[in-house]
């Protein structure tokens, strides 16, 4: 059952040295407890994605297309009811867990007030639920650390109430925006762990947004490879991590140093990251691209069938190597 | 040794805190960020060093180049306690160990053009080279890092995060230094401009015999670009070896968990990947578990091991661990 | 602005020649002031403001001390505002021209208030930042001296001063230097803390700049940008205190003018009917005071980084 379905979504800015195009035309859908990454690198557009999805835009952004939620339109929804789906409905965590923390509240205060506006508990049935979902993201002695503030933990640990709390009206969706970035590799691991119990336990679909590719390998089932704020290649993670068939994520696989292979010298995509309000023409990756043929530049591929995987490029699948 | 560039012997940096609810006289609390940290590197090596935040990795580089004050040990620069020196001489060798930094476009100033920016160290170590020679040699190093020259009026603000930090790596270069400290130079980069600036800078060491110390939280990162690696947990050493034989047969229980955590871009592999999670949370630096200071978080603490700051262990020569029940 | 991707060979294609300009902080800050249309109308006004106290003396026969005999005693009646007898502004109670004092009193308020703000600016910037930068005993030093001169009732002191030394325009400027820095100084070094901790610094003196260096090249052009818009701002508070001091009847002496003086002159003059001994200074008053917000407000758009 499709639970979000996103079409032909654009996100532009204005800005004071004219207008950011950092969404072109995405189109894409999650399933109903489905795990699905976005991945892309700096302006490639996931993380505009997400807020155009949750109607959380810069004020200076527009965005365009149409966002179906659990069958309802929820694009240009009023505020009032936008507020209602981004509580109940869709719930999403960020990078820096203290951006949505108050530092001046207790985190039971902060619970608590979640649950008494939306789901009109009382203050103790309010708190004995928050006690749960602490214990379920496994913060130990939760029903004494509940009246701590923010800052007294640690990174990892503000990361997992930043779980319980999104958690807590049980969303359908849940957005996680580089959930791991800040955090150091041991706490990651456990954090990743915690998201596909969540999943498991919850039937909650997730969005992840990385540029990690070693997390994307482990927990996502279906991957959206983002770059210029276009959709390059879609489809299930472990195609396209075994047979990449665009050349971006074809470069970007050989790019990364892995732990369990020896390189000797890196391949390289060479250039720079697409800037955004000078996009060419046609394919956002062709600049760089070393399979660029003199369409690519003029012409911008759209997104068509191969096999179980969809990509947007010129060339043959299988002239990409 | 005279083949060694560099040695680190037991060095401390301790850190002045103020507990809380301190009057003026309250005498301050030591952090020790950095304790007993001991290792060498020859010319043309690269010693990669690990943590995760808080293991003091970045303290023990500005300790190295000297931004940061040492409380006890040495740094021998080809046989020169480097902490015993005065200002002026300790200015003197700095055109000897340079620094890349984390942030490529938090270490550029902002009002200073890419040219004055590189030139610096060289018009503050050598003021009296004729304008057009630094211009000549400024030149020189853009295009060694791949930079276009022509770009030598620009403002860091007009260049991207990779080409920021080849900028960084050329105002290192200038002096021709012996020594380049990176700390985490490639962890704010995107992926695709990480390769880039691994790549150059393995290039730069072969062709100028540069010993590198790599500071990185990304194992992968550090396993490609190092020949040994050091592991840092709280300000000690845990375990080092050479790059191969630590990420292969990592022997310390932290080295274990951190290698074990770090996922791998492959969807088959990751199935496989067993992770050791680590239980509990980093230890206060201010009041570090007695004896072993991993022991409240490993999976082999025993009572022992909080009564003795463990002896390093050698399983092959140039293999050292700092747990005496690694084989266990 | 990003380049293209470059590779081995566009680099030795290119030549010297081609060297591009690049567009520093403060030209990208110019022009995002000059598209703030207040603060450039601001800026006009200011201008038009200088122009008049610099070259108003050349449009008028008469001097800021001449007394027209003509008017005297019928001041209210014939004093008037008039293009015949050329007392463009009137005459004020003497019977002097009030457009030439006008013009004299405008030179007096603005260099008040820009010989304040450079004051401050110059000493408050330099002390702020090598207290900033230094830090420890040294900043703790600087700064509570800093705090005691705060804690002086600074305007006693002035009249005091006023009082004891007779009344100077030299006396003023003392007065004014010795307390404008104080804010300044505050500022510079709240600045200076939090670009004491960039990563330029660190690779500054990693490198082996020395300390006055570093203030003089990377320290203090990072501040200018705050201390220009509380410069701007700062003019107009020192040409407001100007004209306190010279409304209590203790600022620049007769036959010498400002603005305070003049408006205080004015007010006192308004039950004869002679609006125009109020209204022509404190327009002129007016309009810079706004003209300096403007361009301060604009000032700060532009320097702002968050904008970028």
């Amino acid at each position: 059952m499709t639970l979000l379905d996103v079409k032909n979504l654009g996100v532009s800015f204005r800005t004071n040295d004219g207008d950011v195009n950092a969404v072109n035309g995405v189109s894409f859908s999650v399933k109903a407890g489905e795990t699905v990454a976005l991945v892309g690198e700096s302006g490639s557009g996931k993380s505009q994605t997400a807020f155009a999805i949750m109607g959380l835009l810069a004020r200076n952004g527009t965005s365009t297309g149409e966002i179906t939620f659990d069958g309802n339109r929820i694009d240009g929804l009023a505020q009032s009811d936008l507020n209602r789906i981004r509580a109940e409905e869709i719930a999403m965590i960020f990078q820096d867990p203290m951006t949505s923390l108050n530092p001046y509240m207790k985190i039971s205060d902060q619970m608590i007030e979640v649950l008494t506006l939306h789901k009109g508990m009382s203050k103790s049935e309010a708190l004995n639920e928050c006690v749960r979902m602490l214990d379920a993201v496994r913060i130990p002695e939760a029903r004494a650390r509940i009246t701590m503030y923010p800052h007294e933990f640690s990174g990892g640990m503000r990361q997992r109430i930043m779980i319980a709390m999104s958690l807590l009206c049980g969303p359908k969706l849940l957005i996680a925006d580089e959930p791991t970035t800040a955090l150091d590799v041991t706490v990651q691991a456990q954090i990743m762990d915690l998201l596909s119990d969540i999943r498991r336990d919850f039937g909650t679909a997730i969005i992840l947004i990385t540029h990690d590719l070693g997390i994307v390998a482990g927990a996502c089932e279906r991957t959206i490879v983002l770059y210029g704020g276009q959709i390059m290649e879609t489809g299930p993670t472990r195609d396209i991590f075994a047979r990449p068939s665009h050349p971006y994520t074809l470069g970007l696989l050989k790019a990364v140093p892995r732990l369990d292979v020896d390189h000797d010298i890196l391949p390289t995509i060479d250039g720079e990251p697409p800037n955004m309000s000078a996009l060419p023409q046609g394919c956002p990756f062709s600049p760089r691209c070393t399979f660029a043929v003199d369409r690519c530049a003029s012409d911008r591929p759209v997104l068509s069938q191969h096999g179980i995987i969809h990509r947007a490029c010129h060339r043959e699948a299988e002239a990409v190597k | 040794m005279n083949d060694t560039l560099l040695s680190v012997e037991n060095l401390s940096v301790t850190f002045p805190i103020k507990p809380q609810g301190a009057w003026p006289w309250t005498p301050m609390l030591g952090l020790k960020a950095v304790k007993d940290v001991s290792f060498s590197i020859a010319p043309g090596e690269t010693l990669g060093i690990v943590g995760e935040s808080g293991s003091g990795k970045s303290t023990l580089a500005r300790a190295i180049i000297g931004t940061v004050p040492t409380s006890a040990g040495a740094v021998r620069w080809q046989g020169t306690d480097l902490t015993t020196l005065d200002v002026t001489e300790r200015r003197k060798h700095r055109r000897d160990v340079q620094m890349i930094f984390q942030d490529p476009l938090a270490a550029l100033n902002p009002r200073m053009t890419v040219g004055e920016i590189i030139a610096e160290p060289l018009i503050t170590h050598y003021p009296n080279t004729p304008k057009n020679e630094v211009k000549e040699k400024v030149r020189d190093l853009m295009s060694r890092v791949g930079l276009l020259p022509n770009l030598i009026n620009r403002y860091p603000h007009e260049f991207s995060g990779g080409q920021c930090q080849r900028i960084g790596i050329a105002r290192a270069l200038i002096l021709k230094p012996k020594l380049l400290l990176c700390d985490e130079p490639v962890s704010a980069l995107d992926v695709s401009v990480q390769a880039q600036v691994i790549n150059l800078l393995k290039e730069l060491q072969a062709e100028l015999g540069l010993s590198l110390i790599f500071i990185a939280h990304d194992l992968s990162v550090v396993k490609h670009i190092s020949s040994r690696i050091a592991v840092l947990y709280l300000g000690r050493l845990m375990e080092t070896a050479p790059a191969k034989e630590l990420i292969e047969h990592p022997m310390h229980p932290y080295t274990q968990a951190l290698v074990s955590s770090v996922p791998i871009p492959d969807p088959d592999a990751e199935s496989n990947r067993q992770a050791q999670s680590l239980s509990g949370e980093l230890p206060s630096p201010i009041h570090p578990p007695s004896g072993c200071v991993f022991r409240t978080r490993c999976p082999k603490a025993r009572a022992t091991c909080a009564e003795n700051v463990p002896d390093a262990q050698f399983p092959h020569p140039d293999h050292a661990v700092f747990c005496p029940h690694f084989q266990e | 602005m990003r380049v293209p991707v470059m590779n081995r060979a566009s680099i030795d294609a290119m030549t010297d020649e081609t060297a591009v300009a690049g567009r520093s902080l403060w030209a990208d800050a110019r022009i995002r002031f000059f598209r703030n249309k207040a603060a450039v109308a601001g800026l006009i006004v200011l201008a038009c403001v200088t122009i008049f106290a610099l070259f108003g003396q050349f449009l008028t026969p008469w001097s800021n001390e001449e007394v027209d005999w003509g008017m005297l005693g019928q001041v209210a009646e014939v004093g008037g505002p008039s293009l015949e007898n050329k007392h463009y502004f009137g005459v004020d109670e003497l019977g002097r021209d009030l457009y030439a004092r006008t013009v004299q009193g405008t030179r007096i308020s603005l260099m008040v208030g820009i010989v304040g703000a450079l004051i401050s600016v110059i000493v408050g910037t330099i002390w702020g930042a090598t207290a900033g930068y230094i830090g420890g005993r040294v900043d703790n030093i600087m700064m509570r001296i800093v705090d005691v001169m705060m804690a002086i009732p600074y305007m006693f002191v002035l009249i005091l001063l006023l009082v004891v030394f007779g009344r100077s325009i030299l006396m003023l400027f003392i007065g004014i230097g010795l307390i404008s820095w104080l804010d300044m100084a505050r500022i510079a070094r709240g600045q200076t803390l939090s670009i004491k901790n960039k990563e330029f610094i660190e690779a500054a003196i990693a490198i082996g700049v020395s300390t006055p260096t570093i203030i003089r090249r990377h320290i203090v052009p990072n501040l200018l940008g705050v201390v220009i818009v509380y410069s701007t701002l700062l003019v107009p508070s020192m040409i407001i205190f100007e004209s306190f001091i010279s409304f209590l009847g203790l600022g620049v002496q007769e036959p010498s003018t400002s603005w305070g003086a003049l408006i205080s002159d004015g007010a006192s003059q308004m039950r004869y009917g002679v609006p125009w001994q109020l209204g022509f200074p404190l327009f002129f008053f007016i309009i810079t005071l706004f003209a300096f917000f403007f361009v301060g407000d604009g000032l700060r758009d532009a320097l702002d980084p968050k904008d970028r």
